[in-house]
């Protein structure tokens, strides 16, 4: 058996106290503690479904042991906007249909907000395209994705410049 | 996750280095740096270790320096790192290419160079580049260091001269001096996540017209990424006229044994061999002809 402990995780700014065993993931933490807004897909790092931000970088939650996040910052879709004040990329998303089954969306919008955050501002349709690599999305044919990306990424430049 | 096992997750080398000399048995115990393949292998029950000794964090084991001639990367640092570091021009063009193409955004970020070589799978995509750029890696156990060309480390298909006591915490090549140029290309089914099907990394080095150093390194034809030191030997000491390099990238296919896959046929993969070896000279070469008339 593996050997399990409380440890505090902070999910989306709010610490909470969870018993982990030594061989669980992110994702399997994540969704035991009802944040099922990360989806499960292939378990192995290929599709993207789980994406969460540590530390502000997208990472698939699948492939992290839970243990070794201990003190580090973990972010959902649900962290970066709420139904009644969402963020841009949701925004985006929602407006450009982007959004079918939904399923792979979390990961599409966590894998952009660490593009926009980490890489540019101002990402070209390449730029976009290698960073969205790691996401798949079987329903949209990932034109709406890239639309939407690029037009957040827009509203973003232009709401950083008014403030 | 049904596999079962132990996480230690110590606070500095030293501890990771004091429980690696704890190991008896190579399968009880492995190091855990991204996670981006153990822990895929782990779920597979491809291995089963008892214990996993968390260092990808460590601090001793992140940090890229420049200086003395010398890029030295931890072995922590990740493929993003690489990517995001303001000095990257001065890493070797080679190996920016291929952690471009690497897996995808999620993998980038978390995926380490240590793991990547340590992992020792043929179609380890930053091995090539590394090779090319003449690395050296640095093993090291509770009782003290060595260093070695990342040439000499792989022994066969997933296999290593690195003992279970060892742990790869740096690896370090010379700066890439001005007149030096390099190149890398991964053939595979499309531009982004994707499993290599050919990997080719070139260097050449080019002094009054003639070709000083050259290296040549495949990924994924062979059960470990490696050298092919005759085409190498043809081309230092020459001027890179089109019917050396071709005879240069008909030695590297030649010294290819690429195996059928899912992914292509044993065949097409040595012919692309010789394709990209001789685009990627060509070019290198090119590049660096440039250089010397103005």
């Amino acid at each position: 058996m593996s050997p399990s402990r409380t440890m505090t995780l902070a999910v989306n700014g709010r610490p909470r106290q969870v018993a982990v065993a030594a061989n669980e993931t992110l994702l399997e933490t994540l969704r035991g503690m009802g944040a099922v807004e990360v989806k499960s897909g292939c378990e192995k790092g290929d599709c993207g479904a789980c994406a969460v931000l540590l530390d502000g970088l997208a990472v698939d939650s699948c492939l992290c042991l839970t243990w070794t996040v201990a003190q580090r910052a973990v972010t959902t879709v649900k962290g970066l906007g709420t139904a009644a004040d969402p963020h841009p990329l949701q925004t985006a998303f929602a407006e450009r249909g982007a959004v079918q089954c939904g399923y792979c969306t979390p990961g599409f919008i966590i894998a952009a907000k660490s593009l926009l955050d980490n890489d540019t501002d101002d990402p070209g349709e390449d730029e976009i395209r290698y960073a969205l690599s790691g996401n798949f999305c079987r329903c949209t044919g990932y034109n709406k994705i890239l639309d939407a990306v690029t037009e957040a990424a827009q509203v973003l430049r232009e709401e950083a410049g008014v403030q | 996750m049904y596999a079962e096992f132990d996480l230690l997750t110590p606070a500095a080398v030293g501890g990771a280095l004091d429980e690696l000399a704890k190991v008896e048995n190579e399968e009880d115990c492995m190091p855990l740096g991204g996670g981006t393949n153990l822990v895929v292998d782990l779920r597979a029950r491809a291995v089963a270790p008892k214990v996993l000794i968390s260092v990808g964090r460590l601090s001793g084991l992140r940090g890229i320096e420049l200086g003395e001639g010398r890029v030295s990367m931890g072995g922590a640092v990740t493929v993003s790192e690489i990517l995001r570091h303001p000095e990257r021009s001065r890493f070797g063009p080679a190996l920016i290419g291929a952690a471009q193409v690497f897996a995808g955004q999620m993998v980038r970020n978390t995926a380490t160079i240590a793991g990547n070589i340590c992992c020792g799978s043929p179609a380890a995509d930053l091995v090539p580049p590394l090779l090319a750029l003449d690395a050296v890696v640095r093993l090291e156990c509770s009782a003290g260091s060595r260093e070695l060309p990342l040439a000499d480390y792989f022994t066969g298909y997933k296999s290593s001269v690195r003992k279970p006591n060892e742990l790869l915490t740096r690896v370090w090549w010379p700066e890439p001096p001005a007149g030096s140029a390099s190149l890398f290309y991964k053939l595979a089914r499309r531009k982004g996540d994707a499993i290599t099907v050919v990997g080719v990394a070139v260097s050449l080095a080019r002094e009054n017209g003639i070709c000083t150093r050259a290296r040549i390194a495949l990924g994924a034809v062979a059960p470990v990424v490696e050298r092919v030191r005759p085409a190498e030997a043809m081309l230092e000491g020459n001027a890179l006229e089109p019917d050396l390099i071709e005879a240069a990238a008909r030695a590297a296919a030649q010294q290819s044994s690429p195996i059928d896959d899912v992914r292509a046929s044993g065949k097409y993969r040595r012919q692309q061999v010789f394709v990209l070896v001789r685009r990627l000279l060509s070019r290198a070469w090119r590049s660096l002809s440039e250089g010397d008339h103005p």
